[in-house]
C-alpha cells in the first residue's frame, strides 16, 4: 500500500484530536493522587483488565473502516461467546481444549448472528448506530426466552446443578472454573510485586498483539481496501464496482466474531458468567474505552483501541476508589465512570454529525 | 361480455382495497391486537378476574399516556423518535424532589410539580433543540446517548444534591436522596381518584384519563394554530418553508421544547399514579416503552397523528398488564420482561429498517 498522502491537518483539529486522551490521563493522575493509588496496584489491577477487554475493543474497528460507524451490535457478538462457554463448561471439558472448543463453537453462532445484524444494517441505511444498540436490547431478549425459558423445558437438558430451582433456565451465575485462566496461565508467569504474586497473562497478551497485526493485516487486503473506499465515500465505491452490500454484511460478521472471541476472553479471566448480564454492557463501555482514545466514529486505528483500553480502565480502577477518599462515597465514583462512558460516547456522536452537518452545508 | 370482463377486474379491485385496509390498519397492529384478545381469551377461559385486569389496564394505559404524547410533537418537527425522553423526564424528576422537599401535599403540590418540571424543561429543550439541530442526520442517536449521559449523570446529583429532608434522604449518613420516593400523604393516587367511579366492576381513573385526553387535545389543537402548522410545514419541506420565511432551525427547538414539556409533566403524572418517585438509574430506558407504543400504533420514524398515540398506548400497556396474570397461570416465571424486550425492541427494529421512510 503506498503511503496516504498526509493532508496538512490545521494546529486546531489536530489539538481537538490530543485533547480527549489527554483530558483523560489528567482526569487518571488526579484520580490516582487523590487515591493514594500507588503504580503497583495500578498495574496489578491493569494487566488483568487489559487483557479482558482489548479483544473486545479491536473488535469494533472493521465496521468503523467500513463506515458502518460504532458497532453497538457487539452485545451480539458477545452473547454468542456467552453461549458457547455455557455448553463448553457443561460438556466438561477444560483447561485450554475447553476454551479452544468454545471459540470454534463461539463462529458459527457468531457468523449467523453477524449476517442477521448485517443484513438489519443493511435495512437501515444510515442509521446503523441506532439500529445496532436496539438489535443489541432485542437480542437479549431472544438471549432470555432461549437460556431463561427453554432450557429445560423445550431443550432437554439433564444438568440440573446449573438450572434454576422451578426446573428450567439457567441459574444467575455459572462458575465457568473449567475454563478460568487458560489462556491466561498457558505460559505461567508470576511477578512479585510489593510481596505478593502477581499474575501476567503473557499468552493473552501474545493472542491481543495476534489480533492487533491481523487488524493492520486486514487492512491492507484487498477486502480492507475495499472497506476503507466504502467507508470513505460509499458513491464512489459503488461506482467502482465494489459490492457494498456484500462487504458491509462481511465487516459487520468479522466484528461479531472478534466479540464473541472478545467475549470469551473477558470471561476466562474473570471465571464466573452472569449469565443474564455479563453481555449487557459490553458495548458501551467497549466503545467508550475506544471513544477516549480520541479515535472517531469514522477513524479508529489499533493504537488508538489499546491506548483507550488502557486510559479507559484505569480510569475505572481509579474513580471509586477516589470518590471514597474525596467524597466519602465510593458509589458517586461509580456512577461518575458510568456517566463518563455514557459522555464520552455523546460527545463523540455529537462531534460526528456535527462535522458531517457543517461539511454538507459547506459544500 | 362486458360484463364478464368487469368481474375480474372487480375483484382485484376488491383485493386491492382490502390490501390497502390492511396497510392502513398495519401488520404489526393487528398482530398486537390479536395477540391481545388470544390473552383476553385465555383470560375468560380460565376464568380470571376480568375486571381486575380491566382496571389494571385502564391505570397503565393512563398512567403512561403522556410519555408517548411527548414524542408526538418531535416526530412532527422532524426530528425523528425522540429517544432523548429522558431528558425531559430527569427535569420533572427534579421538580418532584423540590416540592416534596419543602413538604408540600395535596393539589397546590401536584400543580405546582408539574409547573417546574415544565420550567425546568424548558431550558433544557432549548439546549437539547440547539445540539440536535448541529447533529442532523443523526438525532436518534445522539438523543439517545444524550438521554443515557443527563440520567447517569443526575445520579450523582440525586447523591450530593442539598436535600436534608429526612424522608427523603438515605436514613444512615443522612445525606443522598433515596432510589425510591413514596408519595403516600403527598399526592399519592391524587389525579387517578379524582371523580374515579366504578362501572361493571371495572373502576375508571377518571382524573389521570382526563388528563391524558386533555393533553391529547391541546396537542391536536396546537398542530392547528398556526406556530404549530408552522413545524409541521417545515419539517415537511424545509427548503419551502424557508422561502415563506420560516426557519426549521426555529421550528426544530420549537418541537423539541414542546416534547421536552409533555415529557416532564408526563413523568408528573405517572409519579402521582404510580405512587413513587424512582430515582438513579430508573429513567434510563424509559424512553424505549414509550417509543414501542408510538410505534405499536402505526406511527413511523417520520409519521405520527393522535390516534397512533392512543391507539398504541391502549394495545401495548394493556399486553404488558394483562401477560404476566395470564402467562404465569401457563408457564412459571416472569416472562413478560423477555416478552417485553422482545416486543418493545423489535417493533422498533421495524420502523427503523422500513424502507422509504425515511
Amino acid at each position: 500500500m503506498p503511503p496516504r498522502p498526509r493532508a496538512r491537518v490545521p494546529l486546531h483539529p489536530r489539538l481537538a484530536h490530543a485533547a480527549v486522551p489527554l483530558l483523560f490521563v489528567l482526569l487518571c493522575v488526579l484520580g490516582a493522587i487523590a487515591g493514594h493509588i500507588t503504580p503497583l496496584f495500578l498495574i496489578r489491577e491493569m494487566l488483568a483488565r487489559f487483557a479482558r477487554n482489548a479483544v473486545l475493543v479491536l473488535s469494533l474497528l472493521v465496521p468503523i473502516l467500513a463506515g458502518l460507524g460504532l458497532n453497538f451490535g457487539i452485545v451480539i457478538g458477545a452473547m454468542a461467546g456467552q453461549a458457547a462457554a455455557i455448553v463448553v463448561t457443561l460438556w466438561g471439558v477444560r483447561g485450554i481444549a475447553g476454551f479452544a472448543l468454545a471459540w470454534v463453537l463461539a463462529a458459527p453462532i457468531a457468523v449467523v448472528l453477524g449476517i442477521a445484524t448485517g443484513w438489519l444494517f443493511n435495512r437501515a441505511r444510515g442509521r446503523e448506530m441506532v439500529s445496532g444498540l436496539i438489535a443489541g436490547f432485542f437480542a437479549n431478549g431472544a438471549y432470555q426466552l432461549v437460556f431463561l425459558f427453554a432450557v429445560g423445558s423445550l431443550i432437554p437438558f439433564h444438568a440440573r446443578e446449573v438450572l434454576l430451582p422451578q426446573g428450567f433456565g439457567l441459574r444467575n451465575t455459572i462458575d465457568l472454573d473449567g475454563i478460568q485462566y487458560a489462556v491466561d496461565d498457558l505460559i505461567p508467569l508470576r511477578v512479585v510485586l510489593e510481596g505478593s504474586s502477581v499474575r501476567v497473562p503473557l499468552a493473552t497478551f501474545a493472542i491481543i498483539g495476534l489480533f492487533c497485526a491481523l487488524n493492520l493485516f486486514f487492512q491492507r487486503t484487498k477486502l480492507g481496501q475495499e472497506l476503507r473506499a466504502m467507508g470513505q465515500d460509499p458513491h464512489v465505491a459503488a461506482i467502482a464496482g465494489i459490492p457494498i452490500e456484500r462487504n458491509r454484511v462481511i465487516a459487520t460478521v468479522i466484528s461479531t466474531v472478534f466479540a464473541a472471541w472478545g467475549q470469551l476472553f473477558f470471561l476466562q479471566n474473570l471465571g464466573t458468567l452472569n449469565t443474564y448480564s455479563s453481555h449487557e454492557q459490553v458495548g458501551m463501555f467497549s466503545i467508550a474505552a475506544l471513544l477516549v482514545s480520541g479515535a472517531t466514529v469514522t477513524r479508529a486505528t489499533v493504537g488508538q483501541a489499546i491506548l483507550g483500553t488502557l486510559l479507559f480502565h484505569t480510569l475505572f480502577v481509579v474513580s471509586p476508589i477516589a470518590g471514597r477518599v474525596l467524597l466519602g462515597d465510593a458509589q458517586i465514583g461509580e456512577f461518575f465512570r458510568v456517566f463518563v462512558a455514557y459522555a464520552v460516547i455523546s460527545v463523540a456522536l455529537v462531534l460526528h454529525a456535527w462535522q458531517k452537518g457543517s461539511r454538507k452545508s459547506s459544500s | 361480455m362486458v360484463v364478464e370482463a368487469a368481474a375480474p377486474a372487480e375483484r382485484a379491485g376488491a383485493l386491492e382495497t382490502l390490501r390497502e385496509q390492511l396497510r392502513e390498519v398495519g401488520i404489526p397492529r393487528l398482530v398486537i391486537g390479536v395477540f391481545l384478545l388470544a390473552l383476553f381469551g385465555i383470560a375468560v377461559a380460565t376464568h380470571m378476574d376480568l375486571r381486575g385486569l380491566i382496571t389494571d389496564s385502564l391505570l397503565r394505559v393512563a398512567r403512561n399516556g403522556l410519555l408517548v404524547l411527548a414524542l408526538l410533537p418531535a416526530i412532527q418537527g422532524g426530528l425523528g423518535l425522540n429517544f432523548g425522553l429522558p431528558i425531559g423526564i430527569v427535569c420533572g424528576l427534579v421538580a418532584c424532589v423540590i416540592t416534596l422537599n419543602a413538604g408540600m401535599a395535596g393539589w397546590p403540590a401536584l400543580g405546582l410539580t408539574a409547573l417546574i418540571g415544565a420550567a425546568l424543561a424548558v431550558p433544557a429543550g432549548i439546549g437539547y433543540g440547539w445540539l440536535l439541530n448541529r447533529t442532523r442526520g443523526q438525532e436518534m442517536m445522539v438523543g439517545t446517548y444524550l438521554g443515557f449521559a443527563v440520567v447517569s449523570g443526575m445520579s450523582i446529583f440525586w447523591t450530593m444534591a442539598p436535600f436534608h429532608n429526612s424522608l427523603l434522604v438515605w436514613a444512615i449518613g443522612g445525606r443522598g436522596l433515596r432510589t425510591t420516593l413514596t408519595l403516600a400523604g403527598f399526592y399519592d393516587r391524587l389525579l387517578d381518584k379524582l371523580w374515579s367511579f366504578p362501572i361493571a366492576g371495572v373502576s375508571i381513573p377518571t382524573g389521570t384519563l382526563l388528563v391524558f385526553a386533555a393533553a391529547c387535545a391541546l396537542v391536536g389543537l396546537f398542530f392547528r394554530t398556526r406556530a404549530g402548522l408552522t413545524i409541521a410545514a417545515a419539517r415537511s419541506n424545509p427548503r419551502f418553508a424557508r422561502a415563506a420565511g420560516i426557519s426549521d432551525e426555529r421550528t426544530r427547538v420549537q418541537a423539541t421544547v414542546f416534547s421536552t414539556v409533555l415529557a416532564a409533566v408526563g413523568i408528573v403524572v405517572f409519579c402521582q399514579s404510580y405512587g413513587f418517585v424512582q430515582l438513579y438509574t430508573a429513567p434510563l430506558l424509559m424512553a424505549f416503552p414509550a417509543v414501542a407504543c408510538l410505534l405499536i400504533g402505526g406511527a413511523t420514524v417520520s409519521r405520527a397523528s393522535l390516534t397512533h398515540v392512543v391507539v398504541g398506548t391502549l394495545l401495548f400497556q394493556s399486553i404488558l398488564t394483562v401477560a404476566l396474570p395470564v402467562t404465569s397461570q401457563v408457564i412459571q416465571g416472569d416472562i413478560t420482561e423477555t416478552a417485553r424486550l422482545i416486543i418493545q425492541n423489535g417493533m422498533i427494529l421495524y420502523a427503523l429498517t422500513r424502507r422509504g421512510e425515511r
